[in-house]
C-alpha cells in the first residue's frame, strides 16, 4: 500500500432523515471495509432492527451502541476508519439534532473537511446553515456539500445547481476554502464510488475519488516554532529534556528558542528521540529537547521561536461553546486547558450569544447547553497562546467544573484583550502587613454562610460588638445593606447570584488588605463562589462560618416573612425553597444556632480563630 | 508509510497521562497491541525508562508461548511486572470448560482486573484497544473515565476536543487511557515490521495440533484441554490474528509465516480479527455489556 497525501480525518453532519449514516455505510462497504463477518452480523441486525425491508440497513453498522439502535439515532461521536490504495481516512459520524451540538462540535476539533449532507428534496434548510455554522467556527476549510436521495428528484441537474447556488452565497462569509457540490445517492451508490449512470450531467470526482484526491495542506509548519511543554524528563543528574509534541514550525539544533511566559531565553541543544538525536523535527512530532542553559522550565510552559514569539496575556474574547446542562455563569470560576496548561479562569462578561441557527447576535446573561457566544474570559495566570484562526491546538482550550470536574464548555482565543498588557498592579509602598501592624491585629475575613434566618447576622453582630469592645478594627458587610447600594443592580437569579458573591469578596479583599476585620454575612449558597472568595485570600486568612441551622427552623423563625412570601409563590429564586443551598464540607467554624444561643455560637469562633497580632 | 503522526499522536496521549496521574499503570496483555503499546512508551518517556508498572491480569489459561514472552519482553525493557490472577475464582473451580464463557469471562478477566486495580490504587490505566475492533469501541474516548466501580458510562462521556484530556477524577474514580485509539490492525502489523517489534510466535503460521469447535480451530496447548468424544487433535498449518486465552480464542489456517506474509494477508482479509474470539458474541450487545461493566 502507498500513501500518496497524508490521512484525512472528516466529519460528516446531517440529519438522520438525510442519509448520513447510511452514506457512511456505503463508503466503507464500498471500500472493502467491512469484513464478511461484520457484513453476516448487519444482515441479522437489518431484519430485526433495520429500515429497508429485505435489504442492508447500512445506517446500522455505524450506530453502535444499543440504546442507539432501538431509538435509530445517533447519540454521540463514533469513529470510522477505512482505507484505499490511496489514502487513509478516519471518519467522525456525529449527530445531527440541535441538541447535539456539542457532539458535532467534538467531532469537527479534529476534522480537516466536512461533508454537509441536504436532502435533494427540501434544499438548503435551517440546519443545513447550522452545520455549516458549527463546522465554519471550529476551523474546519473544506466542504463537501454532499446532495442527497437525488434518485428521488429524478437527478435533476437544475435542481442541484439551484442548491449548490444557495450554500455558496451562504457560506460565502464563513471562511471556507474550497466547496465540493456532488449529487448523490447514498442509498443505490450513485456517486459515492462509482460515478451514477443516471447523472450523465455530472462531470466532477465521485466522492470517494474526492476525498482520496483533496489536498490538505499543512498550514502548521509554516509558522514559528511553537511546542507547550508536556513534561520534564530528568533520568538522572546529567538530562534534562523537555517533552511535547510540536504544535507550530520546525527546529534545529542550535536555534535560538524563549521560554514563555517567564521570556527566558536559550539554544537548543539536541533534539532526542529513542532513534537517537535529530538534526530538524516539525510540526506534529513528539520530541525531547535540551538546551545549552539552564533554564527554568515546566509542564505548562512554552517553548517558541525567540525571534517570533508567541503573545502571552492573561484576558481574552473567545468564542465559547457550552456543553453541561447546568449554564455558564459570569464570575464563576472555572479550570480552563489550553494545551498543556491548565488555569483558573472566569468568563468576565457574555458580549452576545450567536443564534446559530440564523447567526442573529443576541444579548445573553449566561449560556445554556449548546448555546454560543461571544465572551471576555479573565485567567489567574499569563499563558502564551496563539488564535485559534492561526493554530487549532495553540487557541483551543475546554472549561472544567471545579466541582463535579465534567468537561463543560470548548473555546477558541479570538485575540487578547489590550487591557490585559497595559493595566498593571500597582505596588503600594505601604502594605497589608505595616497596616496590621499598626491595627495591631490580625486581619481576617470572616465568612458567615447558611439559610436566610439561620442566625448569620445575629452571630456576625454579636462577634463585632466583642472584638470592638477589645479594641479591634472591624467591619460588617451585611447582604441585605449591600444590596441597597453597591450590587442594587443584581436580583437573585443563579447569575447575579455569582456576581453578587464576587462583588462582596473583592470588597472584602480590599478591607483586610486594608488592615481590617471584615465579617461577610451573606447566604452565598453555591460553594464555587465560597471557594472563589476563598481563594482571593492568603493561607488562613479566610474563615468560613457555617451557620448550619435546619430549613424548618428557619421557617419557623421567619423574622422577615420572607418564606412565607416565598411559599405563596411571590417570591422567586429563594435559597431553600426553589433555590438551592449547598453545605460547606470543609468549614473552620461549624455553628448550629438551634442547639447553641448566638452567644455560646460566637464563643466558639473566638476559641477558633486568633485576632491577636 | 509513515507513521510520525500516529506514533506522535500516541505517545502525547501516555505522556499527557503520565504528567496528570497519582499512580498509572500499564495493562499488559502480552498481544500484538500490548506490544506497539509498550513500545510507544518507551519511546516516550527515551532515556528514561517508563514511570509505571506493567500489569498483567492472568487467567492462568493462556498460551504458553505468552508466559515465555512476557518474561522476555519485561527484562528487557527494564520495568516492573505486576500479575494477577482472582483467587477466588480459580479455587472456585472457575474455567472456560465447566462455567461458559461469558460467565468465566466475568470471573477471570473482568472481576480479576478490578481486584487488581483497587488492590494497588491505580488511577490512570492505560489499554490497548483500537477503535477500529469493534462497534462500542469507536464510540469510546481516548481518555475515558469510570466511576468508582470501575462502570463506564457510554452516554455520560466527557465530550473530547482537539488533543485537550480532562484528566479531572476523584479519589475512587479512574481513567482508562487508549493511546492506540486511531490505530487499526493494518497499522499495528506494518509498525511491528517497521520497528522490527518483537511478537509472540503464535502469531505466525506453525503446524500445530488442533481440535475443530463450532467451526473454530482450538489449539491444544496443553494437557488442561478436555477433549469432547471423537475429538482428535490434528496436525495442521495455522495462526491466530488475536491472542486470549486457548481454550476461547480461534486459529485461522494460514500458511503467513513472516510479518510480510501477515501485512500482505491482513489487507486482504474478509473477516474482522475479533471473529476468533468467542466472548465477543456470546450475547447480543456483549462489548458494551462488558465494557460498561469494567471490561476493557
Amino acid at each position: 500500500m502507498t500513501t500518496i497525501h497524508s490521512p484525512l480525518r472528516f466529519i460528516t453532519c446531517g440529519s438522520v432523515d438525510d442519509g448520513k449514516s447510511t452514506l457512511i455505510g456505503r463508503l466503507l462497504h464500498e471500500s472493502k471495509s467491512i469484513f464478511d463477518d461484520q457484513l453476516a452480523a448487519l444482515e441479522s441486525d437489518s431484519r430485526q432492527h433495520g429500515t429497508q425491508g429485505e435489504d442492508i440497513d447500512f445506517a446500522l453498522l455505524v450506530d453502535g451502541l444499543q440504546a442507539e439502535r432501538e431509538q435509530g439515532i445517533t447519540i454521540d461521536v463514533a469513529y470510522r476508519f477505512f482505507a484505499t490504495e490511496k489514502r487513509r481516512f478516519i471518519v467522525a459520524d456525529t449527530p445531527g439534532h440541535e441538541q447535539y451540538t456539542r457532539n458535532m462540535a467534538t467531532g469537527a476539533s479534529t476534522a480537516d473537511l466536512a461533508i454537509i449532507l441536504v436532502d435533494a428534496r427540501k434544499g438548503i434548510l435551517t440546519q443545513t446553515c447550522r452545520h455549516s455554522r458549527i463546522v465554519s467556527m471550529m476551523g474546519i476549510r473544506h466542504i463537501v456539500l454532499a446532495i442527497n436521495k437525488m434518485d428521488l428528484v429524478s437527478f435533476s441537474e437544475s435542481l442541484f445547481e439551484n442548491i449548490a447556488a444557495d450554500f455558496k452565497k451562504f457560506a460565502s462569509k464563513l471562511g471556507f476554502l474550497t466547496i465540493q457540490a456532488i449529487p448523490l445517492s447514498a442509498l443505490d451508490g450513485d456517486n459515492v464510488v462509482v460515478s451514477g449512470h443516471r447523472s450523465p450531467w455530472y462531470h466532477g470526482s465521485t466522492l470517494l475519488t474526492y476525498l482520496e484526491d483533496i489536498d490538505i495542506s499543512e498550514t502548521e509548519t509554516t509558522g514559528s516554532f511553537r511546542m507547550p511543554v508536556q513534561s520534564v524528563n530528568r533520568p538522572n543528574s546529567d538530562f534534562r529534556g523537555f517533552c511535547g509534541r510540536i504544535a507550530q514550525g520546525y527546529i534545529q539544533p542550535g536555534d535560538s528558542i524563549r521560554i514563555l511566559p517567564s521570556g527566558q531565553t536559550s539554544r537548543i541543544k539536541q533534539i532526542v528521540v529513542w532513534q537517537g538525536e535529530l538534526e530538524y523535527a516539525e510540526s506534529g512530532d513528539s520530541v525531547t529537547l535540551t538546551f545549552a542553559d539552564e533554564v527554568d522550565v515546566s509542564r505548562g510552559d512554552m517553548i517558541v521561536s525567540s525571534a517570533q514569539p508567541a503573545q502571552v496575556a492573561d484576558q481574552f474574547e473567545a468564542r465559547l461553546l457550552w456543553m453541561s446542562s447546568h449554564p455558564l455563569m459570569p464570575g464563576r470560576t472555572y479550570l480552563l486547558k489550553l494545551h498543556s496548561k491548565e488555569v483558573i479562569a472566569t468568563v468576565t462578561s457574555i458580549k452576545y450569544l450567536e443564534d446559530v441557527n440564523s447567526g442573529a447576535h443576541l444579548a445573553a446573561k449566561s449560556l445554556n447547553l449548546n448555546e454560543i457566544g461571544v465572551v471576555n474570559i479573565s485567567l489567574r495566570q499569563q499563558i502564551a497562546f496563539e488564535p485559534y484562526s492561526v493554530n487549532r491546538v495553540l487557541g483551543g482550550f475546554i472549561l472544567i467544573d471545579r466541582l463535579t470536574f465534567d468537561t463543560v464548555g470548548a473555546g477558541m482565543i479570538d485575540f487578547a484583550l489590550r487591557r490585559a498588557t497595559n493595566i498593571h498592579w500597582q505596588a503600594l509602598e505601604i502594605n497589608r502587613d505595616l497596616r496590621a501592624r499598626l491595627n495591631n491585629q490580625t486581619p481576617r475575613c470572616i465568612w458567615f454562610t447558611g439559610l436566610s434566618g439561620s442566625g448569620k447576622s445575629t452571630i456576625a453582630n454579636l462577634l463585632d460588638k466583642r472584638l470592638h469592645a477589645d479594641g479591634r478594627h472591624t467591619y460588617i458587610l451585611d447582604g441585605d445593606n449591600v444590596r441597597h447600594g453597591l450590587n442594587r443592580d443584581l436580583g437573585f437569579t443563579e447569575a447575579d447570584r455569582v456576581e453578587n458573591i464576587r462583588r462582596v469578596a473583592e470588597v472584602a479583599k480590599l478591607m483586610v488588605d486594608a488592615g481590617l476585620i471584615v465579617m461577610v454575612s451573606f447566604i452565598s449558597p453555591y460553594a464555587s463562589e465560597r471557594r472563589m472568595a476563598r481563594e482571593l485570600f492568603v493561607e488562613g486568612e479566610f474563615i468560613e462560618v457555617f451557620v448550619d441551622t435546619p430549613l424548618e427552623e428557619c421557617e419557623r423563625r421567619d423574622a422577615k416573612g420572607l418564606y412565607a412570601k416565598a411559599r405563596r409563590g411571590e417570591l422567586k429564586n429563594f435559597t431553600g425553597i426553589d433555590s438551592s443551598y449547598e453545605p460547606p464540607e470543609k468549614p473552620e467554624v461549624h455553628l448550629r444556632s438551634e442547639i447553641d444561643s448566638p452567644e455560646t455560637c460566637m464563643e466558639r469562633i473566638l476559641a477558633a480563630v486568633s485576632f491577636s497580632c | 508509510m509513515s507513521f510520525n503522526k500516529l506514533e506522535s499522536e500516541s505517545i502525547e496521549i501516555i505522556r499527557e497521562a503520565v504528567a496528570e496521574a497519582v499512580n498509572p499503570v500499564m495493562l499488559y496483555s502480552i498481544g500484538k497491541d500490548s506490544s506497539v503499546m509498550l513500545h510507544l512508551a518507551r519511546k516516550a518517556f527515551y532515556p528514561a525508562t517508563p514511570p509505571f508498572p506493567l500489569l498483567h491480569v492472568d487467567t492462568t489459561w493462556k498460551f504458553r508461548d505468552m508466559y515465555i514472552h512476557r518474561e522476555k519482553v519485561v527484562a528487557e525493557s527494564g520495568m516492573t511486572l505486576i500479575t494477577y490472577t482472582n483467587t477466588d475464582g480459580q479455587t472456585a473451580g472457575v474455567t472456560p470448560f465447566t462455567h461458559g464463557s461469558s460467565y468465566y469471562t466475568d470471573v477471570m478477566k473482568t472481576e480479576a482486573l478490578k481486584q487488581a486495580l483497587d488492590l494497588h490504587s491505580f488511577d490512570v490505566v492505560f489499554g490497548g484497544a483500537r477503535r477500529d475492533e469493534e462497534k462500542s469501541r469507536a464510540k469510546e474516548r481516548i481518555f475515558s473515565f469510570r466511576s468508582g466501580g470501575h462502570r463506564w458510562d457510554p452516554k455520560m462521556q466527557r465530550p473530547e476536543l482537539w488533543n485537550l484530556y480532562n484528566t479531572r477524577i476523584r479519589s475512587g474514580e479512574s481513567l482508562r487511557v487508549f493511546p492506540l485509539s486511531n490505530w487499526t490492525e493494518h497499522d499495528i502489523w506494518e509498525y511491528i515490521h517497521k520497528e522490527r517489534i518483537p511478537i509472540v510466535p503464535l502469531y505466525l503460521a506453525k503446524e500445530r495440533p488442533v481440535v475443530l469447535r463450532g467451526g473454530i480451530w482450538i489449539m491444544v496447548d496443553d494437557e488442561r484441554l478436555p477433549l469432547e468424544p471423537g475429538e482428535t487433535p490434528q496436525m495442521r498449518v495455522v495462526r491466530f490474528r488475536t491472542l486470549g486465552c486457548y481454550p476461547l480464542t480461534g486459529a485461522i489456517e494460514s500458511s503467513a509465516a513472516t510479518l510480510e506474509d501477515i501485512i500482505a494477508e491482513t489487507f486482504k482479509a474478509r473477516v474482522s480479527e475479533r471473529q476468533g474470539r468467542l466472548i465477543d458474541s456470546d450475547q447480543p450487545g456483549s462489548m458494551e455489556k462488558k465494557k460498561q461493566e469494567g471490561y476493557f
